[in-house]
């Protein structure tokens, strides 16, 4: 499913492996929630109350037949292991903190928006605003993602097997992108402090956005980042890009 | 005709020509619209006479009670007064005004609002009843805030800069700001016009219960929105699902945009109200979807227009500032009054003009997070000062509603209404007074 740029492979999207660390599934119960017959409301209800209920190990939530529904697993606090079957709607992990939510399929727009911690990973692609605000936690997008990735980033770490749109890393402020495709027009317009690393082709990029050349600490920090995601490929392929801090204060002829 | 001033390149005209000729850059500054605009002073009330009787002004009862978010939260807010206090980021204003607005609207039984900033401890802890912005720029913006926020408003747009995004010059962004923002420090600021996650209404509609959904729909959702194409904004905000809508006049202030925003875009409050109620008529959920308008609401007579033209409540702004000190030649140190006139002189300003809140040195220690400077405005005195004015605001809308007759403020009516000018007139759609004209809707 998920479509992956030329020589890049998914060593291993478990949720549990060693290379992507989340919470384990040994001793943890297994909770079928099939949204053909309970509803999202109930869902996030039922997820919710795991931060109120002292329990020794957190569960392990199967959602089947999500079907394109929204706002799935939205606003959790625990480090619950969460497993969506299928292809989902938008916002899917909104707001996580702690969570290790893993959609097997595609995603609408602003999945992960404004997480906080934890992990999201999504086999597919990722439609618009993947990762939006982000201000901490890991988001992998194994497949594409579209325009607006990592829109105003805040301190979160993506990682995007494949390509990103347009306007991605749109005003990120803090954190890292990591995209092992092509990037499209305007990669980084108004770039505070957060930096992008692509691999492939940037389309354009956007105003005071500027290229850069890898140090050892970028190379280090793709490598790891990469091996997070569990994705694999080569760390002296990508190209740094960040911010040439032009804009940080006002000029006449920036305004226009 | 030798010393005749043109009307078209007078003095201010010249000198805006003389200026950008000079520096190459526009005017940014604070507060709202300056220019001469239609405004509620231009309606009066038909209050009592034989043909209706008022209520006893010092004895009868006048409720003043509102409620706002009953149409889908859990837990609306039931307020003691319609009268709120607008959305004010931490960075624009400093720590110490966030808690003594919180202090006055606590003990008014009103609520509060966070704003470009995210939450401050101090405004939670002084704020009964706190509103939490959810904004473009989503600075500071989180799940714990947004757990333990009474209400939440999705700001679209404000009147002074509907279309625009927030403000904060680098002066303002000491290292708490730059922070709280995950921002360098000192950078000027600009903050995002259009919110990351969502674009259109439709998105729009899933965003809202998204935050419902986290927050268990227990809080109202209400949307904030510029005064511009306000029937088809509001309808939208309704089919999107809010609880309540805000409507911001272009008289509504901030604390720094280019002065070509404040003054060229936008409508007046006044326009803006009767289209908003119109609007939820039309779509018939008008009393269970609550209106708030804003923007340069001042007195008790501003708040009992905007109720009886069909608004449930106000949200007041650069009118609190003002309570707080704001353009007054003095500010309070705990030895007595002190003189700020020169402060506002190397402002190149004077009390009464002063509209630099974007600089950072304000003289009454209010849009400021310089150390020295906050300390002049002492929280206890700012929450005591912002509670007579509401308190001044809540008896002036009382003794209107009962001169009307009513024994409760949200009774008030577009009938108790005429305008003075016939601007006024088609904007309220209320008769010109001592006519049944209503130009553009009757008799026309
Ligand atoms: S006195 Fe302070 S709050 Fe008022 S306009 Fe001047 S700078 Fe702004």
């Amino acid at each position: 499913m998920a479509r992956l740029s030329p020589e890049v492979t998914a060593l291993d999207t478990m949720p549990n492996s060693a290379a992507t660390p989340g919470p384990t599934t040994l001793g943890e119960p297994t909770i079928d929630w099939d949204l053909s017959i309970r509803p999202v409301r109930e869902l996030n209800q039922f997820l919710h109350d795991l931060a109120h209920n002292a329990r020794p190990e957190m569960p392990h939530v199967r959602i089947l037949h999500p079907n394109g529904r929204h706002n799935l697993a939205v606003g959790l606090q625990v480090p619950a292991n969460i497993e969506i079957l299928g292809h989902a709607g938008y916002f899917i992990a909104g707001m996580n903190q702690a969570a290790h939510i893993t959609v097997d399929g595609n995603v609408g727009w602003s999945v992960a928006e404004n997480m906080m911690s934890g992990i999201v990973r999504v086999k597919g692609c990722a439609s618009e605003c993947a990762g939006a605000s982000a201000h901490g936690g890991l988001l992998v997008i194994e497949g594409d993602a579209s325009s607006r990735c990592g829109i105003s980033l805040k301190g979160g770490q993506i990682v995007v097997g494949g390509s990103v749109g347009h306007l991605s890393a749109f005003m990120a402020q803090a954190g890292t992108m990591v995209v092992c495709g092509d990037a499209g027009a305007a990669l980084g317009d108004s770039l505070y402090e957060a930096v992008i690393y692509v691999r492939g082709s940037i389309h354009s990029l956007g105003a005071d956005a500027r290229e850069e050349p890898m140090q050892t600490d970028d190379l280090k920090t793709v490598a790891d980042l990469l091996q997070r995601a569990a994705i694999s490929a080569d760390p002296q392929t990508f190209r740094r890009v960040a911010s040439a801090r032009q804009l940080y204060h006002w000029h006449a002829e920036a305004q226009y | 005709m030798a010393n005749e001033e043109s009307s078209s390149f007078n003095r201010h005209v010249m000198d805006y020509i003389h200026r950008a000729s000079e520096t190459g850059l526009y005017d940014i500054r604070g507060l709202g619209a300056k220019r001469n605009l239609p405004t509620f002073d231009d309606l009066v009330f038909l209050t009592a006479s034989a043909s209706r009787y008022p209520l006893e002004g010092y004895r009868e009862k006048c409720v003043t009670t509102t409620l706002l978010g009953t149409r889908f939260a859990k837990k609306p807010l039931e307020l003691q007064i319609p009268i709120t206090i607008a959305g004010m980021s931490f960075g624009s204003l400093s720590a110490n005004v966030k808690d003594a607005v919180g202090r006055a609207a606590t003990a008014c039984g009103t609520s509060t609002t966070t704003g470009d900033g995210g939450m401050t401890r101090e405004e939670r802890k002084s704020s009964q009843t706190l509103v939490y912005q959810c904004l473009p720029s989503r600075y500071g913006f989180n799940p714990d805030d947004l757990r333990q926020a009474d209400a939440i408003e999705l700001v679209i747009g404000q009147g002074a800069k509907p279309g625009g995004g927030g403000m904060l010059l680098g002066q303002k962004v000491n290292a708490r700001v730059a922070k709280m923002r995950t921002l360098p420090e000192g950078i000027d600021q600009r903050s995002a016009c259009r919110h990351p996650d969502w674009v259109g209404p439709d998105d729009l509609t899933i965003k809202l219960q998204e935050l419902r959904e986290i927050t268990d729909w227990q809080v109202p959702i209400y949307i904030k929105m510029g005064a511009t194409r306000v029937k088809d904004d509001v309808k939208l905000a309704v089919k999107a699902g809010a609880d309540v809508v805000v409507i911001d006049g272009m008289q509504g202030g901030t604390a720094a945009t280019q002065q070509v925003f404040i003054e060229h875009a936008g409508i007046p409050t006044l326009a803006a109200l009767p289209l908003a109620v119109e609007a939820l008529e039309e779509m018939d959920v008008f009393g269970e979807v609550q209106l708030i308008i804003s923007g340069g609401i001042r007195s008790g007579a501003d708040v009992a227009k905007a109720l009886a033209l069909g608004a449930d409540a106000v949200a007041v702004g650069q009118g609190t500032l003002m309570a707080l000190g704001c353009n007054r030649e003095t500010w309070l140190g705990p030895d007595g009054p002190h003189d700020a006139r020169a402060d506002y002189e190397k402002l190149g300003t004077a009390p009464g003009f002063c509209h630099h809140c974007h600089t950072g040195q304000c003289p009454v220690g209010i849009t400021t997070q310089d150390p020295v400077l906050e300390t002049r405005l002492n929280p206890e005195e700012g929450a005591r000062r912002l509670r007579n004015y509401l308190q001044v605001l809540t008896m002036e809308l009382t003794t209107l509603a009962r001169a009307c007759g009513k024994s409760n403020v949200h009774h008030l009516e577009r009938e108790d209404l005429v305008a003075l000018t016939i601007e006024a007139a088609a904007m309220a759609r209320v008769p010109l007074a001592g006519t049944d004209w209503i130009p553009g809707h009757r008799h026309f």
